[in-house]
């Protein structure tokens, strides 16, 4: 061949699918309830278990008789979690599960077991540093140090001292944690609610003392994870084994409260901060001490990404982990970049008020501390800025021109994030009749995943997407890494494109060779191979060329070869109300304007955006574990307490993809997590600007707004 | 007491709507949904447990559990399993279930009519929502046993073979599923929504569809289906309350390709 064959996106004017507003390939499959989660698995012969809990935030098992669970009509088998003599270190620790024929005689035989506890004390007020310094549950979680911070306070023209906080959530998975388990011999098969379908085998196998040969993990479809489903747990462990024992296939999906109390939260945060800033608006100092929780151990939010996406001359950071009797942390939807956000970003705000400028200049003026994304970020700035018509309805914090007692705001935020491509291996079938089909051990958490690949091999291949099949969701398929941290997009597309550019070369060659053209012209558009823009075959005529068997090939992943970036910025602006009688916040309009370079499924990326956006109006405004001192326990556990925004709470959500040519030659970046980081941030500022004074603490419940109201100006 | 139990009003009336029209309408002041009320849960009360949970505050919530855990709990088991015939799609349907058995479970467990999530098993989410005699419902609110003689339509019912519902088509356009588990649900509660209010403006569709949760966010995208097959008025009549209206008929913002209002 004459040219050199370099994998490449093509031309962004000659794309048919990619950057399109594609409608999702499983849409018809979810909204008609044809598609089937773990928890939709019911076998032949599948029992229904039921967990028993310990509510007590601290305790020891005193006596324990499951027993008597199994003399309850139905009950087929228990699994015991803890014995005499185990320690109960948060509120919804397992206990028992009990395998029964239908839900309601498991649950029978949960309310059978006989137990006892002695209770130990317990902490769980994470916003309490002085408490957790007493109780000592404090754990130094690291200090950084740059630059002259007193010599810059000293010099400083305005210094302001703020304190601010975002409380702990919990994933709240729709679809909980769990799994359908049935062995037919020694093979396990797990329909497993899982982001990470090649990545569990091996967890069951080393739980089960099996072979991972003998092990396979099914995940078509997920019901939310948003990084708490990486691993399998100690409750699909107990599935699996009980399916074994029982000679059973067993389904065990936690309940709902169990789902909120161990199934995975997001830290806290909390921090005490000043902030300094020259006349022009330019910050000269950040001294912060930030605590919170990750559950027993302490942690919290990394140290390193405070402040958040500015990075300051002179700065003194310091973190302290506070070990709470609560449910473990997961990773949550951009870990830790939303708290941090919440936390820094509020203080940039208050200062730019003190000095009495306009918060978007001094967002602005400190741009080059943000490194390689200030261009993008400023551009992104006056996006946002002009959709929602920041210069014409910003006024000085507090001086809202509204007479009543409903004031209106604006606010903004800014957030990063790498989304870099994951590991991804894939086989790609071309059969000899033009149909293609992809095999690859990913999922499609609802991100779009199985639409994207589609895409990308529909445009290499110049087809409908009818003309392809995506075949993901098995651990007997090529390894693809796990899903989290925006990493599948990348990894698939980036794999895919290779696979199909790999195996369109070589029909290519076999068509150079049979029309007798050169392969360097030749192009698949439209169902046909095109030599300039004669049609030399059909696509269906091309394929027979391979021979009586598909042509296969393997794609990986990642490769640095352009196909795919990491890294992107984005900008967030919010306009609501808030009512200073009520303390209630009404949303407006909320405008993102993310970059995530090249995009393959316009549709599909902005519904990411509109999700992480509602996700952040969420935890601003409504969403939090509340933990009960007296007793210990999660108390809001439930769909009832646990406020999650509903369909009328949202208000006007405007996504605007950032997307010069620029962003197209960047290739593919991932977006799952940047959404959903300036919320809380944007929104605590706004209602900052509306009525002059700073709520601290996300989320801001009426009650949280009345009293700050009633505190008096920040 | 609001009976938990209970959402077999119409849907324009149903206690979704009924919360959306509390003032609270904001996360801020709770979801769209009233206080916690002070009831016995029928279901759990026929299910032999005395554990019922029933408090006005968290906090009492707590302390009230914590006094149950305490008591050594009676178990009455289930009265016999009969034998019920269901009108389910259109077809009647023979299933032995357990007097206390809800419609969520006899049609997810057995007859493996799976679109119905079981999310909260608490009335409160709507992913189970089924439609009994034309209106929206909770199938966690039901036994089985109770619904002989009632037309029951589950989300199965709105594909037959190839014949897609305007609904699921309108949500598959508008991209109004991410994850999909809460989908099903809100899928049939916009199909009794737009059977019982065609015409509802977009104000209306989003406080008639308040009895259901999405964890992903998926709610601009249901809202721009559901006005699809409402057919929406003219575009001004949408703009009835500004604060809290999407400007445009499209679910994607001013820079959707499709185009904006």
């Amino acid at each position: 061949m004459a040219t050199e064959r370099k994998h490449a996106w093509g031309p962004r004017k000659d794309n048919v699918l990619i950057g399109k507003s594609i409608q999702r390939i499983d849409g018809v499959g979810k909204a008609s309830g044809a598609a089937k989660f773990s928890a939709d698995i019911n076998t032949k012969g599948t029992l229904f278990a039921k967990l028993l809990t310990c509510k007590l935030g601290h305790a020891k098992v005193k006596s324990l008789d499951a027993e008597p669970a199994k003399k309850i009509p139905g009950v087929k088998g228990v699994h015991l979690f803890k014995k005499v003599g185990d320690e109960i270190r948060w509120d919804g620790e397992l206990i028992v599960a009990v395998a029964a024929e239908t839900e309601d005689q498991a649950e029978d035989g949960v309310k059978a077991i006989k137990v006892e506890y002695e209770t130990l004390e317990h902490f769980v007020d994470e916003a309490d540093l002085a408490g957790g310094e007493k109780a000592g549950r404090n754990k130094p979680a690291g200090e950084n140090k740059k630059g002259d911070v007193e010599a810059a306070l000293k010099t400083a023209k305005v210094v302001h001292k703020g304190h601010y906080g975002i409380a702990t959530i919990s994933h709240m998975c729709l679809e909980p944690h769990g799994s359908h388990c049935e062995f037919a011999g020694d093979q396990l098969t797990a329909h497993l609610s899982t982001q990470n379908v090649s990545g569990t085998p091996g967890q069951f196998a080393e739980g089960m003392l099996m072979d991972a040969k003998n092990v396979t993990v099914i995940g078509n479809y997920e019901g939310g994870g948003f990084g708490s489903k990486f691993a399998i747990g100690e409750w699909g462990l107990a599935c699996a084994k009980m399916a074994k024992e029982l000679g059973r296939p067993v389904r065990l999906m936690l309940d709902r409260a169990t789902e909120l109390k161990v199934a995975g939260t997001r830290p806290s945060g909390f921090i005490d901060v000043t902030i300094a800033a020259d006349a022009d608006g330019k910050i000269v100092a950040w001294d912060s001490h930030h605590w919170g929780t990750a559950g027993i151990g302490g942690g919290g939010v990394a140290l390193g990404q405070i402040p958040y996406v500015y990075d300051f001359e002179n700065q003194s950071r310091r973190q302290t982990g506070i070990g709470c009797n609560v449910g473990p942390n997961q990773a949550w939807r951009a870990p830790p970049h939303p708290q941090a956000c919440a936390l820094s970003q509020v203080a940039i705000d208050d200062i730019a008020a003190k000095l009495g400028k306009d918060s978007y200049d001094v967002f602005l003026k400190n741009l080059p501390s943000t490194g390689a994304k200030a261009g993008v970020y400023e551009e992104e700035m006056k996006i946002a800025a002009k959709e929602i018509d920041w210069k014409a309805k910003w006024h000085p914090h507090g001086q809202s021109p509204d007479k009543g007692p409903i004031k209106r705001g604006l606010g903004m935020a800014m957030h990063k994030w790498g989304g870099g491509p994951g590991a991804c291996n894939c086989n790609v079938k071309v059969h000899p009749d033009g149909s293609v089909e992809t095999f690859l051990g990913s999922q499609d958490l609802g991100t779009g995943t199985r639409t994207v690949i589609a895409i990308v091999l529909a445009e290499t291949f110049g087809l409908p997407l009818s003309s392809v099949k995506v075949n993901l969701g098995s651990s007997k398929y090529p390894n693809s890494a796990g899903s989290g941290g925006s990493i599948t997009v990348g990894g698939v597309s980036g794999a895919h494109r290779r696979a199909a550019q790999d195996a369109l070369w070589k029909i290519f060659d076999l068509v150079a060779e049979k029309y007798k053209v050169s392969a360097d012209n030749l192009a698949a558009k439209g169902g046909n191979i095109l030599n300039g823009k004669d049609v030399v075959c059909t696509w269906k005529q091309a394929c027979g060329l391979v021979g009586p068997m598909p042509l296969e090939v393997a794609g990986k992943g990642p490769v640095q070869d352009g196909l795919t970036n990491n890294s992107v910025g984005g900008v967030q602006m919010v306009d609501l109300s808030v009512d200073t009688e009520t303390g209630l916040i009404r949303i407006h309009k909320f405008v993102s304007v993310q970059d995530c370079g090249l995009i393959i499924d316009e549709l599909t990326a902005k519904s990411q955006v509109l999700g992480g956006l509602i996700m952040g109006i969420t935890y601003a405004l409504s969403e939090e574990r509340i933990m009960d001192n007296k007793t210990g326990r999660y108390i809001n556990a439930d769909l009832q307490n646990y406020k999650l925004a509903r369909i009328g709470d949202i208000g006007e959500l405007v996504a605007i993809m950032y997307q010069p040519d620029s962003e197209y030659d960047r290739g593919v970046v991932g977006l799952g997590e940047p959404p959903v980081i300036s919320p809380g941030a944007a929104i605590s500022n706004a209602v900052a600007n509306a009525t002059g004074v700073r709520v601290p603490v996300l989320p801001l419940t009426p009650k949280r707004v009345l009293d700050a109201l009633k505190g008096g100006r920040a | 007491m609001r009976n938990r139990d209970d959402r077999s009003q119409p849907p324009t009336e149903g206690p979704a709507n009924q919360a959306a029209k509390l003032p609270s309408a904001t996360p801020g002041g709770g979801p769209n949904k009233p206080p916690p009320a002070a009831a016995v849960n029928r279901r759990d009360f026929l299910k032999g447990s005395s554990v019922a949970v029933a408090a006005t505050a968290m906090a009492t919530a707590a302390q009230e559990a914590a006094a149950a855990d305490d008591k050594q709990v009676t178990i009455v088991a289930g009265a016999k399993p009969v034998k019920v015939t269901l009108n389910i799609n259109g077809k009647a349907t023979d299933v032995t279930v357990e007097p206390r058995t809800t419609l969520l479970d006899c049609l997810r467990n057995n007859l493996n009519l799976t679109g119905c999530k079981d999310v909260c098993d608490t009335t409160n989410c709507g992913a189970c929502t089924v439609i009994i005699d034309g209106k929206a419902t909770y199938a966690c609110s039901k036994l089985a046993v109770e619904l002989q003689g009632k037309k029951i339509t589950t989300v199965e019912g709105l594909m037959q073979g190839q014949n897609v519902d305007q609904v699921i088509s309108a949500f598959v356009k508008h991209d109004a599923t991410q994850c999909g588990f809460c989908t099903p649900g809100f899928v049939v509660a916009v199909k009794a929504f737009v059977d019982a209010n065609p015409g509802a403006n977009l104000d209306q569709i989003r406080k008639g569809l308040g009895g259901n949760i999405c964890r992903c966010g998926t709610y601009d995208g249901i809202a721009a289906a559901a006005l699809e097959l409402t057919k929406g008025k003219k575009a001004a009549d949408r703009l009835i309350a500004p604060a809290t209206a999407i400007a445009s008929a499209c679910c994607h913002g001013s820079t959707c390709s499709k185009g904006g209002a």
